[in-house]
């Protein structure tokens, strides 16, 4: 057998969004009369055939788990299952926290070729190669995989866009070795807010980044995005601090800013998981004093400039 | 009772780089190294558990690094790990994250401390999988991303709250020994005193080489490793438009954005 084997993602009930973005990107690789089969693991896989139906999707292999969520042992012992009975040229994961918790050690366990945060995938002359970034994205890489019979990757999520149709695709249920998982999940927590932003709900916001360097600078672009009317949004370093709410951290472990149409970034370098939270937004402007910040790789207009300067002139104008 | 915390001197690039003549990496006269940001908050993990104890705790810092690793090693004995281990072999050059785990889990075999902590990812290459794959060498339970620990040294398991995306939580119980990969903020890492940067400087660095860990020259570099680097390269990226001028004429441009947005939303 061969193929591709695709792992769809759920939490909580709910399928992610990036499980079809993996069917898109399974498409940019299979060869004519490859088939692609996406596996769900879950205490009731059944649930999921109906939005796994896709346009692309062959096969949906549902696996009934015992853990409810998603635990370590259990995803390396089934997928590992999976691998060894459907042999598959290319498995592809997403590039997500539950794929950190088991993917490397299935593929170093399995022998597999890996690469992970790939954003680009190709088959030259049946050669599988694969583009990740490098030095704090600053290159692209390409890497392939000689002597691999069967290569992992985990793909970089909101980069390969889901397919439009659905399909009707044979479902096949796998039966997963029962496991002695080492870890026992509890409960969930909601972030608790530290106030009652709705980051996801601003249209215009007005974040924060390391440029700032210390916090009673925070008073001055809290007091201007008032008078401007923006949503005062941060990146990572400055929630971690505790100079804002964590509520108010736009990313990939913070918030998505979905309703934004205009976003001023000032001192924020632009690192991926920032981006992952503001990048498809219309109109970006970036102010930074670096003008190699990696932020002005997705902004439509950018300032080199002193954040502080820039924010006081700016000031006198509202 | 002991934790081992992996360590890693990354590469950022200088404002004008240049790519090897391979093709295949930057000329290393262009990178700027340092202790990579997600370690510092892992080795504060340990150094806290280690204070919090009624028992002795050490802290062992380990790196698989050329020589110019020791400054971030020094760094982490500074900031208070009790000693470091550096493994290096010329045949180590060029391994990926899989080759370098494998490496880690040998010198964790011969530590056995009850954690081993890793940063989630490290600030260059972002794999996000050493961590894991040392996880899986040593056949220990592991979790990655962990954004707040309690442990009590020398009890059987921990508990820790792995953070997700979009502001979730989630809390798990897990056995150890156990492999941890530790998120940025879980603590306020310390800076070092001058006092304890002087003291660093006469802790050993204990320097392994590939034999010295039972390991040989297949299981690192290319052929101890899961992919290859073909080609790199400096994407064409998208480029903002940049609005020119001093600083009054940047916000004044500045906020006729703001009002095209403003009149466009009313």
């Amino acid at each position: 057998m061969s193929g591709i084997l695709v792992l769809a993602e759920q939490r909580r009930g709910e399928l992610r969004p990036v499980s079809l973005e993996l069917v898109a990107a399974a498409q940019a690789l299979r060869r004519t009369g490859e088939q692609v089969a996406v596996a769900v693991l879950a205490r009731d896989p059944e649930r999921f055939v109906a939005p796994l139906s896709v346009a692309g999707v062959d096969e949906i292999l549902t696996v009934k788990v015992a853990a409810s969520e998603f635990d370590a042992d259990t995803f390396e012992s089934a997928v590992g299952a999976l691998i060894g009975e459907r042999n598959p040229d290319v498995i592809l994961v997403a590039h997500s926290v539950d794929s950190f918790g088991f993917a490397a050690a299935l593929a170093a366990r399995l022998g597999l070729g890996f690469a992970t945060d790939v954003f680009k995938v190709e088959r030259i002359a049946d050669e599988l190669i694969a583009t990740r970034g490098g030095y704090g994205q600053k290159v692209s890489v390409e890497v392939d995989f000689p002597g691999r019979r069967s290569v992992l990757l985990a793909i970089r999520g909101n980069v390969f866009k889901p397919p439009e149709g659905t399909a009707s695709p044979r479902v096949t249920a796998f039966e997963a070795p029962p496991v002695a998982s080492r870890t026992s999940g509890r409960e969930f927590i909601e972030l608790s807010a530290g106030d009652d932003v709705d980051m996801t709900a601003a249209e215009f916001i007005l974040t924060i980044g390391r440029g700032i360097g210390e916090e009673a600078k925070v008073a001055q672009f809290r007091e201007l995005a008032d008078a401007i009317g923006a949503t005062l949004g941060c990146s990572r370093p400055i929630a971690d601090a505790g100079w804002l709410p964590k509520s108010r951290q736009v990313g990939q472990s913070g918030k998505t800013a979905s309703a934004c149409k205009l976003y001023i970034a000032m001192g924020v370098s632009g690192a991926i998981q920032h981006l992952a939270g503001m990048k498809h937004v219309n109109t970006i402007v970036a102010v930074n004093s670096d003008a190699e910040a990696s932020i002005f790789g997705v902004a439509k207009y950018g300032i080199v400039g002193d954040i502080f300067e820039i924010a006081e002139q700016l000031r006198v104008l509202f | 009772m002991r934790i081992l915390v992996a360590v890693k001197q990354v590469a950022a690039l200088d404002e004008d780089f240049e790519i090897r003549g391979d093709g295949r990496d930057v000329e290393p006269e262009f990178l700027i190294r340092d202790l990579n940001e997600w370690d510092d908050f892992s080795l504060e993990e340990a150094v806290k558990i280690k204070e919090a104890a009624a028992e002795p705790v050490e802290v062992v810092a380990v790196s698989v690094a050329a020589e110019e690793a020791d400054e971030s090693l020094r760094k982490c004995l500074a900031k208070g790990a009790d000693r470091a281990i550096r493994v290096w072999d010329a045949a180590i050059e060029g391994s990926d994250s899989i080759a370098i785990a494998r490496v880690l889990a040998t010198v964790a075999k011969r530590e056995a401390p009850q954690l081993l902590f890793a940063g989630v990812q490290s600030s260059d290459h972002s794999f996000a999988s050493t961590g894991i794959a040392t996880a899986a060498f040593l056949g220990w339970p592991h979790a990655a991303v962990v954004s707040s620990l309690t442990y009590a040294p020398g009890a059987a398991s921990a508990v820790f709250r792995r953070e997700l995306e979009g502001g979730l939580l989630h809390e798990v119980e897990i056995q150890c020994p156990a492999v941890l990969t530790i998120q940025l903020g879980i603590n306020t890492p310390r800076y070092a005193s001058l006092r304890s940067i002087k003291q660093a400087a006469a802790k050993p660095i204990e320097v392994l080489s590939l034999a010295d860990v039972g390991l040989s020259a297949a299981d690192v570099g290319d052929a101890g490793s899961s992919s290859r680097v073909r080609r790199m390269y400096v994407p064409d990226k998208g480029r903002a438009q940049l609005i020119d001028g001093d600083a009054a004429e940047q916000a004044a441009r500045l906020a006729d954005i703001i009002r095209e947005f403003k009149g466009a939303a009313s």
